[in-house]
């Protein structure tokens, strides 16, 4: 067929970013996206911290309302003792909203829909959070694998669930992120070249009968705000949940 | 959640009419840049949360610990000048009791003041005018005493003299003396 064709993963391709010195250290397009969160914050901060109010300014109540979202977060479930791990679950929560919301305009990359960017940040969640547990427990810690209150003859049956149910928590966290980011990125891509499909098969008709997956995209932008904001809260929640898991091991 | 997990992965994972370069890009771990992307995002992972945690956070917790701070202490002051007032509301209205009391009294205690005052002086006024009176009756019975002493010669000077002149002789004094004395007493009981 001539004419355009659907590329709807092309926007995932990688490529250096930051010109020849990008090209020399292998700094890709995703991480020129991930500078651009970082630096979003970072900006945020310094801007919100400016004037360091009683009663505070726009900017400086929006990075309060995300310090005393992700702190509730840390405290209702982990327990006081979460508020150790709250920069931690703050930068990851920051730089994955960030990521997503910045993945959602065009010609931006979205590096969470990368499943290498995603497995190394819930491979790291799940290194981190079994760290504690050894560090808080000792080889106690190899309790939470026993359930409590469960037949001794039926224990041979659910250790091993238990370990592969620990076990699958990163591949979980990962794919999650990866797929959800991907899926509307593709959809997104895939409605707007069925567009160009429709308008290069069937001329003006084409053009007009276009609007269908043109009010599909509109309402999948909102669809994809909702989910760049719910994924990375699920990611830093279920990243509360296991340290909650690794310091009180229930 | 799980049915679009789940649909996400369908479509991500075969997206068969979509698949014009053949493999999904985020599969392609023979690209070096797939590798490099996690380097560098570990760097700029690092540094960030190395300047969240050293100066951001810290920042605003500082901001939110100060103005709870401040609205607690002005809620105790609040708290305190409330009190205050209370008190003092409480202090206005015992002393404006006391002070209605005390004009009471003093108003009771004048007015019986005063009610003793008039009649003492009434009774003395009244014993003075008595005293007045009964002198001036002494006097007057005294003057009339006199009067009617000093009358009774007059009398017979001229009785005695109106008969010398009608009669050409001096009255009898022996009769003349009773005829003036019933005449006296007649004028008296009239």
């Amino acid at each position: 067929m001539a004419g355009p064709s659907i590329d709807a993963l092309g926007q995932f391709r990688l490529s250096t970013g930051l010109g020849p010195l990008g090209a020399a250290i292998n700094f890709t397009n995703s991480n020129e996206a991930m500078l651009a969160s970082a630096a979003i914050i970072v900006v945020l901060f310094v801007l919100g911290l400016r004037s360091r109010a009683i009663v505070p300014g726009r900017l400086q109540a929006l990075i309060e309302l995300l310090y005393e979202f992700v702190r509730n977060m840390c405290v209702d479930t982990i327990g006081e003792e979460g508020l150790r791990f709250f920069p931690l679950v703050f930068t990851l929560f920051s730089f994955i909203l960030l990521g997503n919301l910045l993945g959602l305009f065009p010609y931006f990359f979205a590096f969470t829909s990368h499943i290498a960017v995603t497995l190394s940040l819930a491979l790291f969640v799940f290194a981190f959070s079994t760290g504690v547990g050894f560090y808080t427990h000792g080889f106690r810690f190899f309790k939470f694998f026993v359930p409590e209150g469960v037949p001794v003859w039926l224990l041979p049956l659910l250790v091993p669930i238990e370990i592969i149910s620990y076990l699958s928590r990163p591949v979980s966290l990962s794919v999650r992120l990866f797929a959800n980011m991907t899926a509307g990125h593709v959809m997104w891509e895939v409605f707007a070249g069925f567009m160009l499909l429709l308008t290069a098969s069937f001329g003006i008709f084409g053009a007009f009968a276009s609007i269908v997956p043109l009010g599909l995209n509109v309402a999948l932008v909102a669809l994809e705000l909702l989910v760049a904001g719910l994924q990375a809260y699920v990611f830093a929640i279920l990243t509360c949940l296991y340290l909650h898991d690794a310091v009180h091991m229930h | 959640m799980i049915r679009r997990t789940a649909f996400a992965l369908a479509l991500s994972m075969v997206p068969a009419a979509a698949m014009a370069e053949g493999t999904m890009p985020q599969m392609d771990f023979q690209n070096p840049l797939t590798t490099a992307q996690v380097l560098w995002m570990v760097v700029i992972m690092v540094v960030l949360y190395l300047t969240l945690s050293r100066w951001g956070l810290p920042q605003i917790g500082n901001i939110l610990e100060r103005r709870e701070h401040q609205i607690a202490s002005d809620l105790a002051a609040a708290h305190a000048a409330k009190a205050e007032a209370d008190r003092a509301v409480a202090e206005l209205h015992a002393t404006m009791k006391q002070a209605r009391e005390k004009a009471q009294a003093d108003i009771a205690k004048a007015e019986a003041d005063a009610k003793a005052k008039a009649f003492t002086d009434a009774k003395v006024l009244n014993d003075k005018l008595d005293a007045q009176l009964e002198y001036s009756e002494k006097q007057i019975a005294e003057a009339r005493t006199t009067a009617l002493a000093a009358i009774k010669p007059v009398a017979a000077d001229v009785a005695t003299t109106l008969m010398a002149r009608l009669t050409g002789k001096a009255p009898d004094q022996a009769v003349l003396a009773p005829e003036i004395e019933a005449a006296l007493a007649a004028r008296k009981a009239a």
